[in-house]
């Protein structure tokens, strides 16, 4: 097995090194962890915290990438495969592989269009033919259909259960011993974290992910697409693409919001006139006109030079750098102008006076003064803007101007569902199980992000 | 039931998850008509609380736990919500503390004063405008008429204040609840507020309920005042028992902290420690383990409500009806290190300081005018001396402390420091003199940053002008300057929001000290304090001077600080001193009539007999367009011909008592 890392997996790992560093920092600090224990206490924030979390184990699952060896090795010398995979892939190796001819409804046995086929007694028919994948096992005339998928449910239901009592009783009986909290407190919700919603929404994601796990193997529990794919695959590789969007993008404004607009709210003059007219000007023009001629751009710019890369996958993920890259520059004006405000407001503070007073350079006094003073703003933003940029993504990709056509995106999904939901009868489920995920990831974001805003905002106390 | 309000203990508690606040605890009070009932104490005792609840304007988080409030015999508490709104503004009306923030920007004067009128008197049209207009009138509004379509940032604060007096009386209502209303006002206009407030109670007749921190302000409207400490009122009485003989050991402590002439030179009286967190439960007296006659009984045992001729007070001695004597502060001060007098080495010389401030208009940002804010000030601070800067708010004095530190860019004169010129230094060659002059400012929740812990704090002067090498001894410095200003060493790690007003202003002070200061500008350092915590700033700021040979320029609205503390004393006056010289020549025999004016507004404790009060008309003017000539002839009872044309030059008295008036040559 030979790893590679993917340019957005680095900029994964350095984000993911990053939040640790500030969790390390925050541990320490009362001002910036009592917030987030405001956060911890609230239940409907806690409950989307679990959501967010399962989709980002997933996301993380897909930016381990490798290459295998290939099987009919010579001996001394190992080769790899060209493919490049994730460990996500690896564990849903079953959905990568099963791949139907064409459309099949979820749950289907057979294909969801009709064909013409020849009946093993030499006579041509025409019928739904018969999935190679779909409830294999219960033969070329599906029979006990129903009570296949009724033991299958039941098997992952039971394996839930199991698993979240031995969670809850792990949980509780650390609890008694360490806090000194019985499970009867517990269950009342008067620990200070509202256990009861956390264990809640475990116990739904578990159930979820046991009943995937016993079903999906021996059938397509979202369907097929056009060519046949596993939408459900389509759908949990999808969970990256929009993750890092959502997250890389900040990674890139971050630094033109951030030194831009603290610099003109503190050096005031031409500094700020600069400034302002950079980003009025930016902002004046369309963003999605904006984005779509740099993508454009873009896409010229690696059609010429298209032997720089080694694989689809690293073709694709560059150009997923790119469309960060490009969404990041062109949407960090609005931070840019909060920052500014507030950074003017903090300029007449008399701490900061005071640090003039010392002749502590202005270098210093806007890292040292300014920047922490202002970060509940940045994260606020950050977290408010993180759902947007994940919508932004489909609209992208309905446009035309998104990600690479041969990535997984929920954006890509919509885009072909075109053309699904205008054919009768129609193919609906590659467009409701993009439209789940996206909703329930973006739901999840927007109300973690409501509560991290209550708790930050200084007005709000 | 005769008295017009009755408040029969009453309890307002403030409950969230975590704890209960006690903020109100058993108060009772009663006001007859015409009266005037003071509620002193200081910030955090509950007086606000206690009167938002007589309105029943309290915040959700707040419930009235209960007790009594009779009105006209009719209990307010017991009222729906719809009668409540009928009697509010209209028999019982409020006005706040903040001028600035209680009117609305956007709606004219006229519409914001004439809107209880139409809620409650269902007038409309012409005699709408005319009660409008008589209102303006009465509350000294010059030229009512065109007030009445200007909006509030037209105004100045003084005529905010009385618009707002104008909307509470809008109604005549029965009792007029005055939440410290002349707090953010100038000593001058606090002056003409608090006679306008009294004139209007003798022709109306209404009771009022006045809520204040200054005993100066009780002494001169209550008639009978109501102490309250951590939630309880501690003692009532009429005005005039209450400031011969206090009854209660903390109204004594508060009358012994107030900064006066004759305390110069010793320490002021301090209460130890700070007000209780009222969420905790008490047992025995509140104010037991601040007071320095408290014995066994007072930490066990909750006093009694002893009832006194027209009052009574909480207090065991007083139950036993052993008065306290009121003891003399006990000296702490070492008096070795006195200060040198006259004739002292000059540390800082300022001269004909400038400093403006350009207007900019139109398009191209062209300069059309200047804000002269300070315009040629010039002034000597001598070594190990504590020169006085006094004016109203909008004077310039801000700017001087601020200009002469560097932290403005100056527009011309000079400033010469232990001999060396400051203006025209280079940055890095100024920077190494920045630890020789230093500031602390007026408000101790936005002079220290909230992500910082105190050490990264103390030490962000030290490592910024190199003062003690290693991190290990500016660690061992920080210790000792945390014990120098009376903080606890374990204070180090913690952050400014864990600390009372009163320390964060220590922290500001040691802040300064850090870095070897020889000159500190304090900028307010005590107005945004409490009495008693005030006392505990100066005697603080004083016991320094002595150790360090420090010299102060101490910026300041506050007369008695300033007689307590100068030495020598600076009068300005939109952008210019009036008058010089030494404290005791300045306040006994003040020469420049704005000194004058000043002196005579400021509310004092006792009532001296045949103290003429100066009643200054209209307001400090726009520094933008100073008057010509003599900028104080505008509002001068003495103005001559003269003074409009000319600025006066400075006229001597000896001693080094300077002024600037045509009265004297």
């Amino acid at each position: 097995m030979k790893l590679v890392f993917l340019q957005t997996d680095i900029l994964i790992y350095c984000l993911l090194l990053v939040i640790g560093l500030y969790i390390w920092r925050a541990r320490g600090k009362a001002h910036l962890a009592a917030p987030w224990r405001k956060v911890a206490r609230r239940p409907a924030a806690m409950a989307s915290a679990m959501v967010l979390l399962a989709f980002v184990i997933v996301g993380l699952l897909d930016s381990v990438h490798f290459r295998e060896p290939l099987s009919n090795q010579k001996p001394g010398v190992t080769e790899y495969s060209l493919e490049i995979v994730s460990l996500l892939d690896k564990l849903l190796t079953p959905l990568r592989k099963h791949n139907e001819k064409t459309y099949s409804a979820p749950l289907a046995t057979r294909l969801f269009a009709m064909e013409t086929i020849e009946q093993p007694d030499g006579r041509i028919a025409r019928a739904y033919p018969r999935l190679q994948y779909g409830g294999a096992e219960l033969g070329a005339t599906p029979k006990g259909y129903a009570r296949d998928i009724g033991r299958l449910t039941l098997k992952g239901t039971l394996l839930a259960l199991l698993l979240w009592l031995a969670l809850t009783t792990a949980l509780s009986t650390w609890l008694t011993q360490h806090r000194n909290l019985g499970w009867r407190a517990l269950w009342r919700g008067e620990a200070e974290l509202p256990w009861r919603a956390i264990l809640f929404t475990l116990g739904v994601l578990l159930w979820l992910v046991c009943v995937t796990w016993a079903i999906a193997p021996h059938y397509h529990l979202l369907g097929t697409d056009k060519v046949g794919q596993d939408v459900l695959y389509q759908a949990l590789k999808s969970i990256r693409t929009g993750l890092v969007i959502g997250t890389l993008t900040t990674l890139v404004m971050l630094p033109f919001a951030l030194w831009l607009g603290v610099m003109a709210g503190y050096f005031k003059g031409w500094v700020d006139d600069v400034i302002q007219y950079i980003y009025t000007t930016l902002n004046s023009i369309p963003g999605v006109l904006l984005i779509a001629a740099a993508v454009l751009m873009m896409q010229v710019y690696m059609d010429i030079h298209k032997d720089a890369y080694n694989s689809i996958t690293e073709r694709a993920d560059v150009r997923l750098l790119l469309l960060c890259l490009i969404l990041g520059v062109t949407s960090w004006t609005g931070l840019c102008r909060l920052l500014r405000g507030e950074t003017l407001k903090l300029t007449e503070m008399e701490y900061v006076q005071a640090a003039q007073a010392f002749g502590v350079s202005h270098w210093k006094i806007m890292s040292r003064h300014i920047l922490p003073n202002v970060m509940h703003i940045v994260l606020i933003t950050v977290t408010l803007d993180f759902s947007a940029l994940v919508l932004a993504e489909a609209v992208l990709a309905y446009v035309g101007v998104g990600v690479d056509p041969t990535m997984n995106s929920w954006g890509n999904m919509i885009n072909s569902a075109r053309l699904e939901l205008a054919r009768e009868p129609l193919v609906w489920w590659p467009l409701a199980a993009a439209f789940v995920f996206m909703f329930a990831l973006v739901l999840a974001a927007n109300l973690f992000a409501d509560a991290v805003r209550d708790a930050f905002d200084p007005r709000a106390e | 039931m005769s008295a017009l309000l009755e408040v029969q203990d009453l309890r307002v508690w403030f409950e969230n998850r975590e704890r209960q606040t006690r903020a109100v605890d058993a108060v009772s009070f009663s006001i007859e008509r015409g009266e005037t009932f003071a509620l002193l104490g200081e910030s955090g005792c509950g007086k606000s609380v206690t009167a938002l609840s007589l309105l029943r304007l309290l915040p959700p988080a707040a419930r009235i736990v209960s007790g009594s409030v009779k009105f006209k015999g009719e209990d307010l508490l017991a009222l729906p919500e719809i009668a409540m709104r009928g009697l509010r503004g209209s028999s019982i009306a409020m006005i706040f503390q903040e001028p600035m923030t209680s009117l609305n920007p956007v709606l004219s004067v006229g519409t914001q004063i004439g809107e209880p009128v139409a809620q409650h008197r269902h007038l409309s049209g012409k005699q709408l405008k005319r009660r409008v207009l008589d209102l303006l009138d009465a509350v000294g509004i010059p030229d009512p008429m065109r007030v009445m379509d200007a909006y509030p940032h037209q105004l100045s604060g003084g005529m905010k204040q009385r618009v707002m007096i104008a909307i509470a009386l809008a109604c005549e209502p029965a009792l007029l609840i005055a939440d410290e209303p002349t707090t953010a006002l100038d000593v001058t206009i606090q002056a003409q507020v608090l006679e306008l407030l009294r004139e209007l109670q003798r022709k109306n007749g209404m009771a009022l309920l006045f809520i204040t921190h200054d005993l100066g302000v009780v002494a001169e409207m209550a008639h009978r005042v109501g102490v309250m400490y951590a939630g309880e009122i501690v003692e009532m009485a009429a005005r005039e028992t209450f400031f011969q003989t206090p009854r209660h050991p903390y109204s004594q402590k508060l009358f012994d902290s107030v900064p006066r002439l004759d305390k110069r030179g010793q320490a002021l009286a301090m209460i130890p420690g700070s007000v209780p967190r009222l969420d905790s439960a008490f047992t025995g007296c509140r104010f037991a383990s601040r007071c320095e006659f408290a014995w066994q009984r007072c930490r066990v045992e909750t006093p009694r409500w002893t009832v006194l001729e027209n009052g009574g007070a909480r207090c065991h001695l007083v139950e036993q009806g052993s008065s306290v004597e009121p003891q003399a502060p006990v000296l702490t001060l070492e008096t070795r290190h006195q200060a040198p007098e006259n004739g002292a080495a000059t540390l800082l010389e300022v001269s004909e300081l400038t400093v403006h401030f350009p207007i900019r208009k139109g398009f191209l940002q062209r300069v059309v005018g200047a804000v002269k804010a300070v315009d040629g000030v010039s002034l000597n601070i001598p070594a190990g001396r504590t020169v006085a800067l006094v004016g109203e708010s909008g004077c310039g004095k801000t700017t001087v402390g601020k200009g002469l530190l560097q932290l403005l860019p100056l527009t011309s004169g000079s400033v010469r420091f232990a001999g060396q010129e400051l203006t025209t230094l280079p940055k890095s060659q100024l920077r190494p003199l920045r630890g020789a002059l230093q500031i602390v400012f007026q408000d101790p929740f936005a002079s220290l940053d909230p992500r910082m812990v105190v050490a990264d704090i103390l030490e962000e002067g030290m490592r910024a002008l190199d003062v003690g090498k290693s991190p290990l001894e500016r660690a061992r410095r920080i210790d000792q300057l945390l014990d120098e200003v009376g903080l606890a060493p374990e204070s180090k790690y913690r952050y400014p929001h864990e600390f009372s007003g009163g320390q964060r202003q220590r922290i500001a002070i040691a802040r300064a000290l850090a870095v070897n200061p020889k000159l500190i500008v304090c900028d307010e350092p005590t107005s945004a304090l409490d009495v008693s915590v005030q006392a505990q700033i100066l005697n603080l700021l004083r016991g320094l001077q002595a150790t360090h040979q420090l010299s102060y320029l101490f910026i300041t609205h506050n007369i008695s600080v300033v007689e307590y503390l100068a030495h020598e004393v600076a009068v300005m006056y939109l952008g210019r001193i009036v008058e010089y010289g030494p404290v005791e020549a300045v306040l006994s025999a003040p020469k420049h009539p704005y000194t004058q004016a000043l002196l005579s507004a400021v509310p004092l404790i006792e009532k001296e007999t045949g103290r003429e009060v100066i009643r200054l008309q209209g307001e400090l003017p726009s520094p933008a367009q100073p008057p010509n000539g003599c900028h104080f002839h505008p509002r001068c009872p003495h103005a001559m011909p003269v003074c409009a044309q000319r600025y006066p030059g400075e006229s001597a008295f000896g001693a080094g008592h300077v002024a600037r008036c045509f009265l004297y040559g």
